[in-house]
């Protein structure tokens, strides 16, 4: 029982960093049903940014919240550029081009990213600098709350509700689902819809560069293929939640970081990925608008 | 006369190899209710997007004494043209608080918005009570009503509407109507397109017939109302 519990907290904080990943996948879908499969590369680009970004400052030497916070900015920032540039110069020259078109460009830019990073940062993983020290915060029994966790979940929590608020509350956010719903009633309107699609691309990749930080601290391992299986499994949860569904998103990442903690306690690690796939499968057979997605229904 | 608020001069319109607009040409005065009457095809719609600046076009589009080529469908909002599009277009997952809101999103006169949102729930009471609900929950007049107040939101000098009777039960199309004529007589210009051309008709000042991407005939309201063409082609009668 109190193993059980333990895996629910790991399950949630693994589930809550997925869903900053899942996120960017269903805010880009939403608004250009498009998948944006270089979504996962501009994740691996973040963590590599915060990663030199740390090196040139000594982070290590200082440890801490500051230090967390900092490169999380950075990271934000270089994956929101990255995502603006990708959106600039890969996808809006292809906005009336045929869905395949956009699809096959996704690829080749996801490609590029892991490639040309493999050049860069060579292929070898590198080892995240340590932002914070872990250590036990709480514990009831045997049950223990890592301060890992809590920050992970504090700071996934935080920019969800900033996600939450932008796109609820405020009129660049009801631009985006005007968008998203309707992009020429919306530029009929007065809405310049290129001005919100690049907008989109920036939030969703700078949510991208929050659970990469995050990730690094938590799996300080990085390399450049690292986004590809995150990246997947991100993808997967957006679907399974409903794609181009925010609250969606964070639901269906939350199922995949419990049943994924799940499987590997209770059955065996190696067949983690398979249940993540299997899971996806079943959707697609049972449900395959996702769990909160609908088929919308025009009146006439 | 002073100049038209809007003169289209031999506008064409191709979608691929179809040639749907084949250069027409018609002006719209300020303070008129000018109606584009035609069977479906004809290129009513198309018209009212190249308008808007959503249809790829030729020829040169007028407005306010500005050439509209220079500007993108979403910069025409601030100079003052606004349409409620075909099929009505409201945002269905919004309040119909937050689509009229939409309509407002080029203005910054947070006086005026709020000015011309009582206006509207005056023009349409029933927007008011259902002010929270979600749009796509209306009826289909609601969201009719939805569509038009949204564009009397952009604070248009030229308000397009496009099939506003479109599927509507004849007594709600009888009240839309009756607004829409008080709109224009509080001073509303506008360019109505309708495949109900007895209603058009009935509260426009002048009408253009369309016939397969051409002006075929253009007249008072009035006289076409008499037309014997007009009453056996377009009128039933």
């Amino acid at each position: 029982m109190h193993d059980f519990v333990q895996h629910i907290i790991n399950g949630i904080s693994l589930g809550s960093i997925y869903a900053l990943i899942a996120l960017g996948y269903t805010m880009v879908y939403g608004i250009l049903k498009m998948i944006n499969f270089a979504h996962s590369d501009v994740y691996m680009i973040g963590a590599f940014a915060a990663y030199y970004v740390a090196r040139w400052l000594g982070i290590e030497a200082q440890p801490g919240i500051a230090s967390l916070l900092m490169l999380i900015l950075v990271s934000m920032l270089a994956c929101g550029f990255l995502g603006f540039l990708i959106e600039r110069f890969a996808y809006r020259p292809l906005r009336k081009a045929p869905k395949l078109n956009i699809l096959i460009t996704a690829i080749g830019v996801s490609l590029f990213l892991q490639y040309s990073g493999q050049v860069v940062f060579g292929a070898d993983p590198k080892v995240f600098p340590e932002v914070m020290t872990d250590y036990v915060l709480l514990t009831f029994g045997p049950v223990e709350l890592r301060s890992f966790d809590l920050t992970v979940l504090g700071v996934s929590l935080v920019a969800m509700l900033c996600l939450e608020f932008l796109i609820k509350k405020t009129k660049v956010g009801r631009a985006m689902r005007a968008v998203s719903s309707n992009a020429l009633v919306a530029s009929m309107l007065g809405v310049n819809t290129d001005k919100i699609i690049a907008f989109t691309f920036v939030v969703g990749s700078s949510l991208a560069g929050v659970g990469s930080v995050l990730v690094g601290m938590k799996y300080p391992k990085i390399d450049p293929l690292m986004g590809m299986m995150i990246g997947l499994k991100a993808f997967v949860a957006a679907v399974l939640g409903g794609i181009g569904n925010i609250g969606g998103a964070v639901l269906g990442a939350l199922i995949m970081g419990l049943s994924e903690e799940m499987v590997v306690a209770y059955l065996s690690s190696t067949y983690r990925d398979a249940f993540a796939f299997g899971i996806l499968i079943v959707i697609l057979i049972f449900k395959p608008a996702g769990l909160l997605g609908k088929y919308s229904v025009e009146k006439v | 006369m002073s100049s038209p608020l809007l003169t289209v001069d031999r506008l064409e319109v191709f979608y691929g190899a179809i040639h749907a607009l084949k250069g027409i040409s018609f002006q719209v005065q300020a303070g008129e209710i000018v109606s584009l009457i035609g069977a479906n095809g004809a290129g009513k719609t198309t018209t009212l997007r190249a308008i808007s600046g959503l249809a790829p076009s030729k020829g040169v589009i007028t407005f306010d004494s500005q050439n509209l080529a220079t500007h993108k469908s979403f910069q025409r909002v601030s100079l003052g043209i606004a349409q409620s599009p075909e099929g009505r277009g409201i945002f269905p997952e919004m309040s119909v608080l937050e689509n009229l809101e939409m309509g407002a999103y080029s203005r910054k006169d947070k006086s005026g918005i709020k000015k011309d949102l009582e206006l509207c729930f005056e023009l349409f009471p029933r927007l008011k009570e259902r002010m929270a609900q979600i749009a796509g929950t209306l009826s289909g007049g609601e969201q009719q009503m939805v569509a038009i107040s949204r564009a009397i939101m952009c604070k248009p000098k030229l308000l397009l509407l496009d099939e506003p009777s479109l599927g509507l039960a004849p007594l709600i199309v009888a009240q839309i109507f009756e607004i829409l004529k008080k709109l224009n007589q509080e001073g509303m210009t506008v360019l109505l397109v309708e495949q109900n051309a007895r209603m058009a008709l009935k509260i426009s000042h002048r009408a253009y017939v369309l016939e397969t991407g051409k002006i075929v005939l253009e007249d008072s309201a009035a006289n076409l109302l008499n037309n014997d063409e007009v009453r056996k082609s377009y009128l039933g009668v």
